[in-house]
């Protein structure tokens, strides 16, 4: 992504499929208001369990448009990736029937792919874990679909008519990135002309509650599910599990431009590093992800102090609100206490690989109204966590250039750069 | 170095694979024609449609790993982990010496560790969620192989996990081909697979893709007339790649060959009339390496071993070559399908055919007279071999294919 007069990459349709409200206008709506969706869950009796509370969609997928078939087949993950690639391609206003199908391609995020269907199967066929050889005659039919995710980047292709380089990427939390950042690269590079691309994840299962409560990463506060996913609070004791999706249609800029197209940004940075530290830890001084912001940062032809927002990982935990903002203040300089900085997590919780591709959707809408969303249940200052986190309220503010950043299990740390594309072309 | 123009070569190579461990074993078992196929040892299979497998003998973890690490990896992570010192030991680098940015990890997966998915499924469900290990939030998903390998080997640059079912092995190298082009000096790059358990059994079951044959010699026959479906098995390969110019100045002690070309589509919905995308795949990938279809010295085949995806993939390579115009070879009919594994073995396979000048055959297969390939069978036949072309399939429609070329000394 290095070449300067090259092929540019400009986003031209978002859907997004948030907690709070199904598409894009109730996902922003959510957000300036300040107002979490964090809750009791829902989706299955939470009472053994550790953390109780979740971020979750209220979603009918027959409602919106699925066929029971589709239904059928699809795990929730893979329903959300669909919906929500359609609603990118309605709002891009391309017309994907015209297109060279082998340059159009797909590439969807997600963490832990069928992991709610592979939950519900292993349960039946196995008889609630009482058989070690699971019964095959008791699997459904789509049971391949839901072992390998890259069924969820297949419906997709199939949805919207693309026919060349489609794939998932899956490098846990910062999925959503990294599945941007690669078709970006594929279209810069000119192997494609667009690309649909984001993330979905519904992990909201007893499994993953589970491997999450065996660690302490989620947060134990069940007596007040509002008010759960607090980053950078003094008083924040994990994250949040949330889903859902979003997706973006990506454009070469020129043809963009050419066909008249509504350009919410340009993507003018990506860089991923790993800290080669540990599977779940984070060391303190945040050097990685520093250096895949200044590598993104670079890759812009921005300086520290052009960017006007940043969107926060803000996980909630205690290490990764520490890790971070040492990386900001590493990678940004002074400019780490001037800029507003501020997590979405607070509101829509943490929903693993798709999270990534929902901020980019909050970058893109931040820059396309002028407004910063707030970290919501921000009110004790912790003495670690020291920058602009934009508590509570949503700031009017003049947004041309965005860092969003993403950090997860694996050691990944990845930074995407979006500006608007007036600037970015000047 | 200007990006972009940098060329990837392959220096070290680490393969594991049902019939050999280690380069040395598996190329030897390969050019021989000897299949690590037999019935499935690691649970009893009897009740199941499917009985064979490609496993892996002889691996044992704690020979090759330190024991903190064998209670928080799957089998399959643990196999990634020791290919990929072997294939550093093979291009003789030794990571801790070299920029920690400057060398990333990015691999490929199908189903992450399923068995260690399995063992935590059972504890949630028969025991309750208190007894789920503290590592299943990492040990199962899809990104864990690149996780490890980045740690063990202190390798802090570009890195990423993709998944395109059995064709993301191929995906996996080109964007690690990518990331030498952008400026980083040394990727790992490849896939290992493993969910040879009950619960992995089950759901590869569920595509209706496996051979339900007893008989190991005639269990997976691809292009065969009597092609009923394939073997499953586990391994794959790790592969270093380095910039071009960056090897020959450290004097490395081979290069393989260069990743020249890489092409990739997906098929159209079921139903809509139009041809699946193999052969633009190829096409992509020739165009992309500057190369004409006749400069092209052998295709490993996908080899499905489904009479719809063998006469699809026959059909592409005739377009392409014309009619038995490349030999053509499958040794995954050695090792069965390795899902993310195949290809990157395949593509170790392939560079050894560069390195030797023998094509390793497909066993026990006679082509089906509707397809004309000229496929090497039974025996290894001797050629000289200056380019190949690797194909990889993915379930729902994913197409890759890469080229890959010999590099002048």
């Amino acid at each position: 992504m290095t070449a300067p007069h090259g092929r540019r990459v400009v986003i031209t349709g978002i859907g997004v499929t948030a907690p709070g409200g199904v598409g894009t206008k109730a996902f922003w709506s959510l957000l300036t208001d300040g107002r979490t969706s964090t809750r009791r869950i829902s989706l299955f009796d939470p009472s053994p369990f550790r953390s109780q509370v979740a971020a979750e969609v209220d979603f009918d997928a027959d409602l919106l448009g699925l066929s029971p078939q589709e239904v059928r087949r699809m795990d929730r993950a893979a329903q959300f990736a669909v919906l929500t690639a359609r609603e990118a391609v309605a709002d891009s206003g391309l017309e994907f029937t015209a297109l060279d199908p082998h340059r159009t391609g797909v590439t969807i995020g997600s963490a832990v792919g069928a992991t709610m269907g592979l939950d519900q199967e292993y349960r039946t066929v196995s008889d609630s874990g009482r058989l070690d050889l699971v019964d095959h005659t008791y699997a459904v039919p789509h049971l391949y679909n839901f072992l390998v995710p890259s069924s969820f980047a297949a419906e997709v292709a199939w949805a919207v008519g693309a026919e060349g380089p489609s794939t998932v990427v899956s490098t846990g939390c910062t999925s959503g990135l990294d599945s941007i950042g690669y078709a970006t690269e594929l279209i810069r590079e000119g192997t494609a002309d667009v690309m649909v691309a984001g993330a979905a994840d519904a992990p909201i299962s007893p499994i993953t509650v589970a491997c999450f409560d065996a660690i302490k990463a989620t947060t134990p506060r069940n007596d007040d599910p509002e008010h759960a996913s607090r980053p950078f609070d003094g008083t924040r004791n994990g994250f949040v599990l949330g889903e859902g999706a979003a997706v973006f249609v990506l454009e070469e800029m020129e043809s963009a431009k050419a066909r008249g197209a509504r350009i919410y940004a340009e993507i003018v940075g990506y860089a991923s590093r790993s800290n080669a530290f540990h599977m779940t830890g984070l060391r303190s001084d945040g050097r990685e992800m520093a250096e895949a912001i200044r590598v993104a940062l670079d890759e812009a032809r921005l300086n520290p102090e052009d960017i006007d927002y940043v969107n926060a990982h803000g996980s909630g935990t205690k290490q990764n609100d520490r890790h971070e903002t040492a990386a900001f203040k590493n990678s940004l300089g002074e400019h780490a206490y001037a800029v507003p900085v501020s997590s979405i997590k607070s509101m829509v919780g943490h929903s693993l690989g798709a999270i990534g591709a929902i901020e980019i959707a909050a970058s893109a809408l931040a820059i396309e109204h002028n407004v910063v969303p707030p970290t919501a249940n921000l009110s004790t200052p912790d003495p670690e966590c020291d920058l602009d986190y934009v508590p509570v309220t949503a700031r009017d503010w003049r947004t041309d250039a965005v860092l969003s950043v993403g950090s997860g299990f694996g050691g990944f740390q990845s930074a995407v750069v979006l500006a608007r594309p007036e600037r970015s072309a000047g | 170095m200007t990006a972009g123009t940098a060329r990837a070569v392959v220096t070290g190579l680490g393969v594991a694979a049902p019939n050999g461990l280690g380069v040395a074993d598996y190329w030897a078992a390969a050019r021989a024609g000897r299949s690590g196929i037999g019935r499935v040892s690691r649970f009893d299979p009897s009740g199941y449609p499917a009985r064979l497998a490609g496993e892996i003998t002889g691996f044992d973890a704690k020979d090759h790993l330190p024991g903190k690490l064998l209670p928080q990896t799957d089998r399959m992570t643990q196999i990634a982990l020791v290919s990929t010192d072997w294939a550093f030991a093979d291009a003789g680098v030794d990571p801790a010496a070299l920029p920690e940015y400057d060398m990333g990890v990015i691999t490929a997966s199908t189903s992450g560790g399923f068995e260690f998915g399995q063992r935590e499924l059972k504890a949630l469900w028969s025991q309750g969620s208190r007894y789920v290990s503290a590592y299943q939030s990492f040990a199962w998903f899809y990104a864990v192989n690149s996780g490890q390998i980045s740690i063990r080997n202190g390798m802090r640059g570009p890195s990423g996990v993709v998944v395109s079912d059995q064709a993301g092995g191929l995906d996996a190298i080109a964007h690690a081909r990518r990331q030498i082009r952008k400026g980083t000096g040394l990727m790992v790059s490849g896939a290992v697979d493993a969910s040879i358990c009950p619960w992995g059994w089950v759901a590869q079951l569920a595509a209706q893709r496996l051979s339900t044959s007893d008989d190991p010699e005639r269990a997976y026959l691809p292009f065969d007339p009597a092609a009923r479906g394939h073997v499953p098995g586990e391994g794959g390969a790790l592969l270093v790649l380095e910039d071009l110019d960056r090897a020959r100045d450290r004097g490395a002690r081979q290069i393989y060959g260069e990743i020249a070309g890489y092409g990739s589509t997906f098929d159209p919905k079921p139903g809509s009339g139009r041809p699946p995308g193999l052969r633009k795949a190829i096409e992509l990938a020739l165009a992309d390496a500057g190369m004409e279809p006749e400069q092209v010295d052998v295709v490993f085949a996908d080899a499905a071993a489904i009479p719809e995806l063998d006469r699809i993939e026959a059909e592409a390579i005739t377009a392409v070559f014309g009619p038995r115009g490349v030999p053509v070879t499958a040794p995954k009919t050695m090792t069965g399908r390795l899902y993310s594994g195949a290809a990157p073995l395949d593509l170790a396979t392939a560079f050894l055919t560069l390195r030797d000048g023998v094509i390793p055959p497909s066993i026990r297969v006679s082509p089906s007279e509707d397809y004309d390939i000229d496929l090497v069978t039974d025996r290894p036949r001797t050629a000289p071999v200056r380019s190949a072309l690797v194909l990889a399939r993915g379930y729902g429609g994913f197409n890759s294919a890469v080229v890959v070329r010999a590099v002048e000394q």
